[in-house]
């Protein structure tokens, strides 16, 4: 055995020369083994989020969030260590794998050869020529959602020159109701801020404030800081929430209630003329009378500390009437707060999308230049725009990826990722940052600011320049500027330049009362993917193998509908249909979701794509083709037809029952405070040998249920941290996906619109391991401070530990799931972390890498290690501090008060396992006296 | 029931059976012995580079500072290889001509870097850290060996992980006193019992979990 195991070594271990290469001028800041950390900004849905991006000698590996930026956090637990870190979306965690992304679009391109960006000034100069002669007749610019005040600042420069040029925005996932709503309301364009931290009861209008739109980050930490302040202080904040579709929001939310699209806006109705807006009452037959009256009643004896807040999907009627609800109860300047508006230009685009599409097809259009975005793919059906899009005799894209829309197109020019250009971007409430390239780009590509600028004239500027010829008299005092921008980079954002308030005054509201859905057709909800949102992040693996929330759905997207609908239609699980819905159809699988609003479907944008790459590509259907330009988000009429066929839906728990064992701890206020001290109550389960002791430190997790919302930015920052694999939807459909944490959602077991719980589950690093004595070759081992560790050079695949782990939290590499082949992705991975291969197990090691880096850095400086020193990567990500990690044996740290509070439990206690995991139960405060 | 074998088998099987042993034993001692050679490990063996550095002149004749080079090894991981306007910082003014310095000059002129030769590898799945050992007290020829001897470098130790643990499971053989770190006549012989131990309490050695797992494997 030994000799033959020495013989592979030989042959395993054959000298390869290797190269070092050392720098021929060392960058001043450069350490090599040390990362730095970089301010900068990922823009998402055209908003800011300021992130730090670490970078190791050039390379940046992992995002961790900006705690200076007002779109991550300040933390609010106390440490001994200052936080570095702010929290972050599970979106901004997963744009460094874009970066690196292989099937990104490499080179400029004219009618389907590759080109270079000289022929493409020179066909330019040719256009602007025309323009400055004929005022841009005919040229058309379509774009996204922007708030870069430099883009913003050319824009106008460009619609200035070219009077009859055009400008048009289409966002698929665009905010126009909300645009809507406040011309409604208030007759003037203007921006809502919410103030969660100063409001006790919470009104979600199928609003998923907590991990969607620009601010979710902000909103989720204010919200959960105070609700978890208020178990303590018994002021507890309370969340209704009522929705067409199944969010985290709803299932954080105290009182849920679930309507289809068409009782929403009657329910919305009847409430805003309940709680005292002047409309016409409604037909209220068919609401829940019940819960509407408790919420009444709670609304009216929370008058200026409620907060009504809508989602950008509802209708621009919604908008108006959580205006004057929050007016009228007195909320506006205390938990809601109006500002000018953040999304640039005085006034909306010129034209709409339905316009353009007109003059296309009449050939009016001379020039199309689509700026960032995917028409031919996400446009609305009804408009058929990739048809008209073929009449435009020049037609150019710009955007990361050479997709559907570049296809067609006769210009391609690629654009630099956020995380290789200069560039800016405003924030939810107006904060402006800087965004700095923190490697050059990979693939040549281009920034928007210099594309633009190539419109005006040939570009002798570049890119850095584009950017500081607009703030150079904007950041003070010019002789200054210097100082001041290096400041504004190092900080990631720029002082004062945060939108001013606005007074506004309620108009009086002239609406049209909703028409309820007669002939009780089946409805449509059409709602961004939660991972690859609009389509425009199909092709990272991160997002599709992502596990949605609640559902756990991976690789796929789905026509959700609740049990009852189901029964109806005599479908199962992943059952196709033909869904048809005025007169085009699409087919999908059904995925049965209970707490799901019955007589509704569920449909998210964003799959179905043919041209993203080799990861997007032909996963899911393409819910776009049902959707039309008049109903964007919800409409009726649906139809379903069974195809007789099914298809395998790739979900990472199959099981979301608790079947009486309460591996998730519920307790409402009132059983809170009446709760005995649950630690000191239960007696000391028998042990046969004697404790082992853990005189240095003992590393402890805690991870509070009341706070999680199930973002995922956890899953996505631990799977970056640690360079863990992505395995593909077979794989996951044999029960192989590799997360190291795992956000399993259960739902309640009695009640006709049972609500799901999130409870994220790591390794437990158990102080009696199961999966310890079963290793054959002592693969894995026990730490002197109590971590269960992984020795993966020592595994050989047995596979035993995962069978005796009752937490299911061990992967195994069954196939050799890492890349080791293509070169971008090499360079993601954290040089601090094996990269596995095929055979071995591996799973959550509390980070050893970060312990390892902070024990370093203490015992050199000869100190104890400081509480809130080790952030754990899922730590780091969490919006709200759900997660905690430290030092049991040290008095007074995080992790320890928590361990000694009386609602902390731990999994699976009972088994002995000694956890070093341990959950703070989920307390919720649903209105005294109502079961809910 | 006759006897299918003919009685000299015996002999035949017995003789198989202790060849097969000493064949195993032969085998194992061959190949153990091939693991611990030079051949194997690269002990001793000098490794051609692009420009013949010679740590010798440079540290031992000139007395040059392993910092002046290696200068993250107080702060980093790595201890780092010198950029090569290091190299220049002196050889633009001394030896400016030489034919040995040409593809320094050529690294500075082209900002092209130079490729060395990797020499000390170590194993995969380990993760050293120069900075910890340095603050501790391992001096640099603890595990480099006199570097000031070696006019072209080799490998003065094995890098194998029984070689490690000699001194994770007893520190106070090899640890120095911290102004000693970077001292190459520094004697290499295992300390006395009573001074090492004395050096382990002045150097604040944490010597609790020295051995787990995965303070080396992560």
């Amino acid at each position: 055995m030994s000799s033959s195991l020495a013989l592979t070594g030989l042959v395993g271990c054959g000298s390869q020369p290797e190269n070092l290469l050392p720098y021929v001028h060392q960058p001043e800041e450069i350490v090599p083994g040390k990362p730095l950390y970089y301010a900068t900004t990922l823009p998402f849905a055209g908003f800011a989020q300021g992130v730090l991006a670490e970078c190791h000698m050039g390379r940046p590996t992992k995002i961790e969030g900006n705690p200076l930026h007002p779109a991550s956090t300040q933390r609010v637990e106390e440490f001994e260590a200052p936080q570095r870190w702010g929290a972050t979306t599970v979106h901004s965690q997963s744009a460094v794998l874009d970066l690196y992304d292989p099937d990104r679009s490499k080179s400029i391109q004219h009618r389907g050869r590759v080109g270079t960006w000289e022929p493409f000034l020179d066909w330019v100069q040719t256009k602007i020529d025309a323009y400055d002669g004929n005022g841009g007749k005919g040229f058309r610019i379509l774009t996204r959602t922007f708030t870069s005040p430099s883009l913003t600042s050319k824009f106008q420069e460009l619609l200035n020159r070219y009077p009859q040029a055009k400008w048009i925005l289409y966002d698929p996932i665009g905010d126009d109701s909300i645009r809507q709503g406040a011309q409604l309301a208030f007759g003037e364009r203007v921006d809502t801020i919410h103030h969660f931290d100063r409001a006790e009861v919470v009104v979600a209008l199928d609003s998923d404030f907590l991990t969607t739109g620009p601010a979710s980050v902000h909103d989720a930490h204010a919200f959960m800081t105070r609700r978890r302040e208020g178990v303590e202080s018994g002021a507890m904040n309370r969340l209704y929430s009522i929705e067409t579709s199944s969010t985290p929001t709803g299932v954080v939310a105290d009182h849920r209630l679930p309507l289809k699209p068409s009782q929403f806006e009657t329910f919305v109705w009847a409430l805003a003329q309940r709680v005292g807006v002047n409309i016409e009452p409604v037909d209220e037959s068919g609401l829940d009378q019940e819960f509407l009256d408790r919420l009444v009643n709670d609304l009216k004896d929370h008058r200026g500390s409620s907060l009504f807040i809508a989602g950008s999907w509802t209708s621009a009627r919604t908008h108006a009437l959580v205006h004057a609800m929050n007016q009228v109860l007195g909320n506006v300047g205390k938990t809601v707060v109006y500002t000018e508006p953040v999304v640039p230009f005085e006034e909306d685009p010129s034209q709409s999308l339905a316009e353009l599409v007109q003059e296309m097809n009449d050939g009016e259009v001379e020039t199309l230049l689509v700026f960032d975005g995917n028409p031919n793919y996400d446009t609305p059906a009804d408009l058929k725009f990739a048809e008209a899009y073929e009449k435009v005799p020049e037609r150019i894209h710009y955007g990361l990826y050479h997709n559907e829309t570049a296809l067609r197109s006769h210009w391609h020019i690629p654009a630099a990722h956020p995380l290789e250009s200069w560039g800016d971007a405003r924030a939810y409430d107006g904060t402006a940052s800087l965004s700095q390239p923190t490697i050059a780009p990979l693939y040549g590509g281009r920034t928007p600011q210099e594309v633009l600028a190539a419109f005006l004239k040939r570009p002798a500027h570049t890119p850095l320049q584009l950017v500081q010829d607009y703030w150079r008299t904007r950041l003070g005092e010019e002789s200054d500027f210097t100082i001041q921008w290096n400041r504004a980079l190092r900080d990631g954002v720029i002082p004062d330049t945060r939108s001013p308030s606005k007074e506004v005054s309620l108009r009086s509201l002239d609406l049209e009362p909703p028409k309820p859905n007669k002939d009780d057709s089946l409805e449509v909800v059409f709602r961004p993917d939660p991972s690859v949102w609009d389509g425009s992040l199909c092709n990272n693996g991160w997002l599709q193998e992502l596990p949605k929330p609640i559902t756990r759905l991976t690789w796929d997207n789905s026509a959700i509908l609740g049990p009852d609908t189901a029964s109806k239609q005599g479908l199962e699980m992943g059952d196709e249909v033909t869904l048809a819905l005025h007169e085009r159809t699409i087919n999908a699988p059904v995925f049965i979701l209970p707490g799901h609003p019955e007589g509704s479907v569920t449909l998210h944008l964003g799959y179905g794509r043919t041209r993203s790459g080799a990861n997007g590509d032909g996963v899911g259907f393409n819910a776009y083709q049902l959707r039309t330009s008049t109903a964007p988000w919800t409409d009726a009429g649906l139809t379903l037809t069974p195809t007789g066929k099914h298809k395998d839906l790739a979900t990472t728990q199959h099981h979301h029952r608790m079947e009486g064992r309460e591996p998730l701890h519920l307790l409402t206020l009132a059983e809170y405070r009446d709760q005995k001290d649950e630690a000191s109550e239960e007696e000391k389960l028998a042990a046969m040998y004697d404790p082992y002791e853990y005189p240095d430190e003992a590393w402890g997790m805690n991870i509070d249920l009341t706070k999680c919302i199930g973002c995922n930015a956890c899953v996505v920052a631990c799977q970056s941290e640690n360079s863990i694999p992505v395995v593909g939807k077979e794989q996951v459909l044999a029960g192989r996906e590799m997360h190291w944490i795992r956000i399993d959602s259960y739902f309640e077991e009695e009640s006709p619109t049972p609500n799901a719980q999130f409870q994220p589950v790591t390794c437990m690093h158990c102080e009696n391991a199961p999966c310890e004595v079963v290793c054959p070759v002592g693969a894995t081992q026990h730490s002197h401070d109590g971590l269960n560790e992984m020795i993966y050079n020592r595994c050989i695949g047995t596979r035993y530990c995962s069978n005796n782990c009752p937490y299911k939290v061990r992967r195994f590499n069954f196939l050799q799931f890492s890349d080791a082949d293509t070169e971008s992705l090499k360079l993601q991975r954290n040089p601090d972390v094996t990269v596995r291969s095929r055979g071995v197990m591996e799973k959550c090691t509390y980070c050893i890498q970060r312990i390892s880096e902070a024990r370093i850095d203490a015992r050199k400086e000869n100190r104890p290690i400081r509480d809130g020193e080790i952030v754990t990567a899922c730590q780091a990500a969490c919006p709200t501090e759900t997660i905690v990690f430290g030092d049991l044996n040290k008095k007074g740290s995080a992790v320890s008060r928590k361990a000694v509070q009386k609602e902390n439990y731990q999994l699976l206690r009972e088994l002995d396992t000694r956890p070093r995991t341990s959950y703070l139960a989920r307390i919720t405060n649903p209105k005294e006296g109502d079961a809910v | 029931m006759p006897q299918i074998f003919h009685q000299s088998a015996n002999v035949l099987a017995r003789f198989l059976i202790v060849s097969l042993v000493i064949l195993i034993f032969t085998v194992s001692a061959v190949a153990v012995a091939y693991y611990r050679s030079s051949y194997s490990t690269k002990v001793g063996v000098t490794i051609d580079q692009p420009v013949p550095f010679s740590h010798q002149h440079h540290v031992q004749v000139l007395g040059v500072d392993c910092r002046f080079c290696h200068n993250s090894v107080e702060t980093s991981k790595t201890a780092s290889l010198p950029a090569t306007e290091i190299c220049m910082k002196c050889h633009s003014q001394l030896w400016t001509n030489a034919n040995l310095l040409a593809p320094v000059r050529e690294s500075f002129e082209n900002n092209e870097p130079i490729h060395w030769n990797r020499v000390h590898k170590l194993p995969d799945f380990v993760f050293f850290n120069h900075s910890i050992h340095v603050s501790k007290g391992i001096g640099c020829s603890t595990c480099h060996g006199r570097v000031d001897r070696m006019p072209l470098m080799a490998k003065a130790e094995s890098l194998h992980m029984q070689w490690c643990l000699q001194c994770h499971r007893n520190p106070e053989i090899f640890v120095r006193p911290k102004d000693q770190v970077f001292e190459m006549t520094y004697p290499l012989e295992p300390n006395p019992e009573q001074a090492g131990q004395q050096l382990v309490e002045t150097n604040q050695i944490q010597t609790r979990g020295l051995t787990d797992c995965q303070t080396c494997h992560r």
